[in-house]
């Protein structure tokens, strides 16, 4: 077999192929359910249900969606510029650090929370400057450098929480001492469990993508992605635009810590992000890279995994079903774009 | 208290260096075999997982433990052939189909355990792999209990090293697959399918890596833990670099950084580790194989097409 | 007496979409007998012979060796029937030894040992017989072009190939390494084997071929016995009209615009760099580098393009010497870079064509404090597409879906249109068809007109001749002197190709 181009690929194409993909992420899960001894449609409808069937499984959905807008858009923007950071889990600690360490007194006043995500996102950005400087200098691909800077990240969180940040009033449990309350991100409206985080989440997509629609740095991190030989001899400094997605990339991914930190947890534990960075990939893929469309990847993902939740206590479908059904959509779904683009033919 | 220099010469430490780099060099094989044909799998983290649960799982119900290792490798032959297919034929993103594989690896090992045993709070155990202490070589001082005193999954994983290197330089197979990693069209040329070979040593490559995985719950742990597999799969890619893609070298590489490993457990019960944070030790592994990876930046004989997706329409 | 047939075509047709790429192809070749098969580019050429090693299946039409029909689309069973072929692109692998290259898919794949002694034998044999000299123990990496191109004639003959199959095999050798292939062309035809020789250099094919067939889009257009025919005769018949070189007035030499003192450059990796070269661009010239590729033209290009900086010597713009080179301020400077391969440096294949307009001025001309300038932008390309003819939909299409002549004229715009004092025009032409040839060569000749310098880059001595107001070739990183127009003849300037005429000639 072989692929060949397709030159103008029709609308049906562009539509029905990543619909086709959702379907055959569905058919896998009634699949599972099937497996797991359930009812499938039964099962989906629990997983429906346990998303966004309430207002608070919504507003649970929102919650969980919005570390995810952050560290979906670190991935996509870092991908579009075919810099592979897989190592936004790490930058999330980064940032929920800087949180912790300015929010438990250090610093007050009313720019507190500013100060706050602007140092959080720094240290983001240092974190996977590491990873690009050696990239860059040496030619070390950045893919296992920044996994395994997750693995040394967490043992230094472990260490802090063990350590200098751990709690006095803490019981012995190995968490950081609680925020300030002038350091906690507020509710968007009273009475409603959602906070601020969200509502910075959507801005920094729509900031995402006016700079990469919008400004010179944006056509340049999109050069350097699709061509980086034709983007160097062009004259764009690749190094350089590495070196400031990097700083962009990683300090969205900090956003994430600083924002369930200051926005949903108040302190610091070794379990704040049951693996956001990771997940941020399937979101930034679902997306297309697309800052925009990153929010409604982000929450169809929440969603699965708040559903998924839901259900698995209703209907003992191990809740695991959330992370396969994603990692089906993800390989599905980059199939199908690729066949929007390239038929397969015989010979 | 044990000193630097106690630790050095005991023969536990060596036989215990050998034990941690066994995992290490089936896996490490079986990603420089997938490297060899063109094609990066960073699967591997997550087909470490599914074989050493499937390897654990098979042999608590019943079966024995060869035939654990066997669906160990059937399994991650199964997943290999996922990703093959995705990124050889189709051309797809090595990077994004790997971690998809990891993913959907992992996260099929922990649906499946928990459906398997649906209430228990710690695994069951299973009888694993038992030393198997080889007639007289394994008398020799130091060395003797390090390399001649292990399960027979360590000797295992040496003979995979061995025939690796011996299949990939002597052999017409191993020939054409090294080709197919250094200039896809030269074998097109020859008219061998470049699509087959590869998808072929991925398969072959991800089998090696779940048996790498079983070792951890057959031959180490004796049970199937979440989080257990912890980043080996990622430190193997960093081996293969480390040992410029050569199976001599990389298995020499995966000595070190067992021994490192073993010295990092050690030092934690010495006077420095007192005083020292643990994590710190923990921390030496993943440090270590980003130090490799950049003292070996500049001299590494990347296969020339590796990452490289073969479509013969676009010639 | 008239030697058996040993391959015939017949009536091979391939149809791409709406494109006839071969329309009832019929061709024969007997034994001991050379065969051109001439044609431009896109005449053809390429798909017969991929219909032929099986990589397409043909819509009609059959293919026989030796008699047998060969079955459409399986590459082995051609492999297997004794034909072999030279890429005009090496499938070489240059990470492995000359005999593992040769061994490659010549033994079942399940056979435990690869056999290398009996294997160097043969090889050492063959390259005996055919006066084929390389070592079968070296790196590929490490060889010359012309022993590469022995090694990939080595791998047919070891593998028993009766028909060879030679693609555009001379386009990388010097004259004296073409007199040593056809030497070993014609012990081969002495030895009974049968060879194509597809190409489009006329002068070669009069010396080495029995016969010639001409292709133009996909049809067989004429058959010959190159004893009854000439070149005129030929040219002609490829291109369907008489090709007339182009008109050139004599030039008007300003002023030195771009000097080179003694520059030294890295070589990087198998590629070679400058060693001590001088050289002047004066303005209102276009100056020639002939030279096989692979012999410093590559670093010559990146140095002007702003990619490499001298390692000794200096690099003066205008009378002063440079600092801190690099491409943007190569672009700065009013250097318009028209690099060797259009595809992977000149251009972004997922870009529009807007965005590939502004590549080398959006930051000066197009963005304003970090913001991007859309309108002018597209007002840029909409210009450029007008003035130089480019066929496209629109300056939002992917650059990808123009044709390699469309894309040469959006970069010819591109780099033009500022305004240049000099222009770098590395294989400007390559892979072009006859009309855009002569479009970007009627611009380099009005750029320098109207008073640019120009370097032009070529393996084509016929382009660099016909064009160049002063000729230099290149040789393992070295430059020879200056020759002005029409004071060496093709067969001097190969000597000097060859490495001959250097003062540091070994």
């Amino acid at each position: 077999m072989r692929l060949e181009p397709v030159a103008n690929p029709s609308a049906l194409r562009r539509a029905g192929l990543p619909a086709a993909a959702l379907l055959a992420t569905i058919a896998v899960a009634s699949g599972l359910a099937a497996v797991a001894g359930a009812d499938p449609l039964a099962t989906l409808g629990l997983i429906v249900k346990g998303a966004v069937g309430s207002k608070f499984a919504a507003l649970e959905t929102l919650n969980r969606a919005t570390p995810l807008i952050f560290t979906g858009l670190a991935v996509a923007v870092a991908f579009r510029a075919r810099l592979w950071n897989i190592g936004a889990e790490a930058q999330l600690y980064a940032g929920a650090i800087v949180t912790v360490l300015l929010g438990t007194g250090a610093v007050g006043g009313p720019l507190v929370l500013p100060l706050m995500a602007l140092a959080a996102m720094a240290a983001g950005a240092v974190v996977l400057l590491g990873p690009v400087v050696l990239k860059t200098r040496f030619g070390v691909d950045e893919v296992v450098t920044t996994l395994l800077f997750n693995f040394i990240m967490l043992l230094f969180v472990s260490y802090l929480l063990e350590g200098p940040l751990k709690d006095p009033m803490g019981m012995g449990w190995p968490k950081s001492a609680p925020l300030a309350k002038e350091a906690r991100l507020p509710r968007i409206v009273d009475g409603l469990r959602l906070h601020w985080g969200f509502a910075l989440a959507l801005i920094a997509a729509v900031a995402v993508w006016v700079i990469e629609r919008r400004t010179a740095l944006g056509y340049e991190m999109r050069a350097v992605g699709l061509n980086a030989r034709a983007a160097r001899f062009a004259g764009i400094p690749v190094d350089s635009v590495l070196v400031k997605t990097a700083l962009l990339s990683g300090g969205l991914a900090a956003l994430a810590g600083f924002s369930e930190v200051a926005g949903l947890k108040g302190h610091l534990t070794l379990d704040l992000s049951p693996g956001f960075g990771y997940t941020g990939i399937i979101v930034a893929m679902l997306a297309l890279l697309n800052p925009l469309a990153v929010v409604p990847a982000a929450l169809f993902v929440a969603g699965v995994f708040v559903g998924a939740d839901s259900m698995s206590r209703a209907a003992g479908v191990p809740t695991y079903i959330a992370d396969m059904l994603l990692a089906t959509s993800l390989l599905f779904m980059v199939l199908a774009i690729l066949l929007i683009r390239f038929r397969v033919v015989r010979g | 208290m044990m000193s630097l220099f106690d630790i050095l010469l005991s023969a536990t430490f060596w036989a215990a260096a050998v034990r941690i780099a066994s995992p290490l060099i089936f896996a490490t094989m079986g990603e420089l075999i997938c490297e060899r044909a063109g094609v990066l799998n960073l699967g591997i983290e997550g087909i470490m997982v599914i074989g050493a649960f499937s390897g654990w799982i098979t042999v608590w119900a019943g079966a024995g433990l060869w035939e654990g290792v066997a669906v160990a490798m059937l399994s991650g032959m199964l997943f290999g052939l996922l990703h093959a297919v995705l990124v050889v034929p189709f051309g797809l993103s090595q990077h994004v189909v790997g971690l998809g594989i990891t993913l959907l690896a992992t996260s099929t090992s922990y649906f499946a355990y928990r459906l398997i045993l649906p209430e228990v709070t710690s695994p069951p155990r299973i009888e694993p792999f038992a030393v198997w202490e080889v007639p007289l070589l394994s008398e020799i001082p130091l060395l003797g209990p390090a390399l001649f005193a292990q399960t027979p999954l360590t000797y295992a994983a040496f003979a995979v090293a061995a025939l690796t290197a011996l299949v990939l330089w002597r052999t017409p197979l191993g020939l054409a697959v090294r080709a197919a990693g250094e200039n896809p069209s030269a074998v097109d040329a020859q008219g061998l399918s470049v699509t087959g070979l590869r998808i072929g040593a991925v398969m072959v490559g991800s089998g090696l890596m779940a048996v790498g995985g079983a070792f951890l719950t057959l031959s180490a742990f004796s049970s199937f833990f979440f989080e257990m597999v912890n980043g080996r799969g990622w430190i193997c890619i960093a081996l293969v670099v480390f040992g410029a893609w050569r199976p001599g070298k990389a298995v020499l590489g995966a000595l070190l950084f067992a021994a490192f490993d073993a010295l990092q457990v050690r030092l934690q019960q010495t006077p420095v580790g007192q005083v020292v944070p643990y994590q710190l030790f923990l921390m030496a592994p993943y440090a270590l194989s980003i130090a490799a990876l950049v003292l070996m930046s500049r001299r590494a004989e990347v296969p020339a097409a590796l990452m490289q997706p073969f479509n013969r329409g676009e010639r | 007496m008239i030697d058996p047939v040993v391959l015939r075509l017949s009536g091979i047709t391939k149809r791409f979409g709406s494109l006839l790429a071969n329309a009832g192809i019929s061709l024969s070749l007997h034994r001991g007998e050379v065969v051109a098969l001439l044609g431009e580019n896109g005449a053809g050429k390429t798909t017969l012979m991929n219909i032929l090693f099986g990589h397409y299946v043909a819509d009609e039409g059959t293919v026989e060796v030796f008699g047998q029909p060969l079955p459409p689309g399986h590459p082995r069973a051609a492999l297997a029937a004794g034909v072999g072929m030279v890429h005009q692109h090496f499938t070489l692998a240059d990470n492995l030894t000359v005999l593992e290259n040769i061994l490659l898919g010549t033994a079942p794949l399940w056979r435990l040992s690869l056999g290398r002694r009996a294997a160097r034998a043969r090889i050492e044999a063959l390259s005996r017989d055919f006066g084929l000299a390389v070592h079968p123990d070296a790196r590929v990496g490490t060889l010359s072009v012309g022993e590469r191109q022995r090694v990939e004639i080595l791998k047919a003959l070891y593998r028993d190939a009766r028909i060879l199959i030679l693609d555009e095999p001379t386009a990388v050798l010097t004259p004296q390494e073409t007199e040593a292939l056809f030497r070993t062309l014609k012990l081969a035809v002495a030895k009974g084997l049968s060879i194509i020789f597809i190409s489009h250099k006329l002068h070669e094919v009069m010396g080495v071929a029995d016969r010639c067939v001409v292709l133009r889009h996909g049809r067989v257009v004429g058959e010959v016995a190159t004893a009854e025919t000439d070149r005129h005769r030929l040219a002609a018949l490829m291109v369907g009209e008489e090709i007339m070189p182009p008109a050139v007035a004599p030039p008007k030499p300003g002023p030195v615009l771009l000097r080179l003192d003694r520059v030294t450059t890295p070589s990087q990796g198998s590629a070679t760099g400058l060693r001590g070269v001088s050289l002047d661009l004066r303005a209102g010239t276009i100056t020639g580098l002939a030279g096989v590729s692979g012999n410093g033209q590559a670093a010559l290009s990146d140095l002007v393009s702003g990619l490499v900086r001298p390692e000794e010597g200096r690099l003066e713009l205008a009378g002063a010497e440079v600092v801190r080179w690099t491409p943007r301020t190569a672009v700065a400077s009013g250097i318009a870079r028209i690099p060797e391969d259009r595809h992977s440096t000149g251009t972004i294949a997922d870009f529009t064509l807007t965005e590939n307009a502004i590549l080398e001025g959006y930051r000066s001309r197009f963005a304003k404090g970090g913001w991007m300038d859309w309108r002018a932008a597209r007002a840029f390309a909409d210009g450029i597409i007008a003035t130089y003819d480019v066929r496209c939909p629109g300056p939002e299409t992917r650059i990808r879906l123009l044709s390699g002549g469309n894309m040469q004229k959006l970069i010819l715009g591109r780099v033009l249109e500022p305004g240049p004092r000099i222009i770098l025009a590395n294989q400007p032409v390559r892979g072009l068809d006859i009309g855009a040839i002569t479009y970007v060569h009627s611009r380099l000749l009005k750029a320098r007109d109207e008073g640019a310098a120009v370097i032009l880059i070529s393996e084509d001595l016929d382009e660099i001749m016909s064009l160049s107001d002063t000729v230099h070739v290149m040789s393992e990183g070295r430059l020879s002197p200056g020759f002005a127009r029409g004071t060496m003849s093709q067969a001097e300037l190969g000597l000097w190709m060859a490495g001959h005429g250097f003062a540091d000639a070994a």
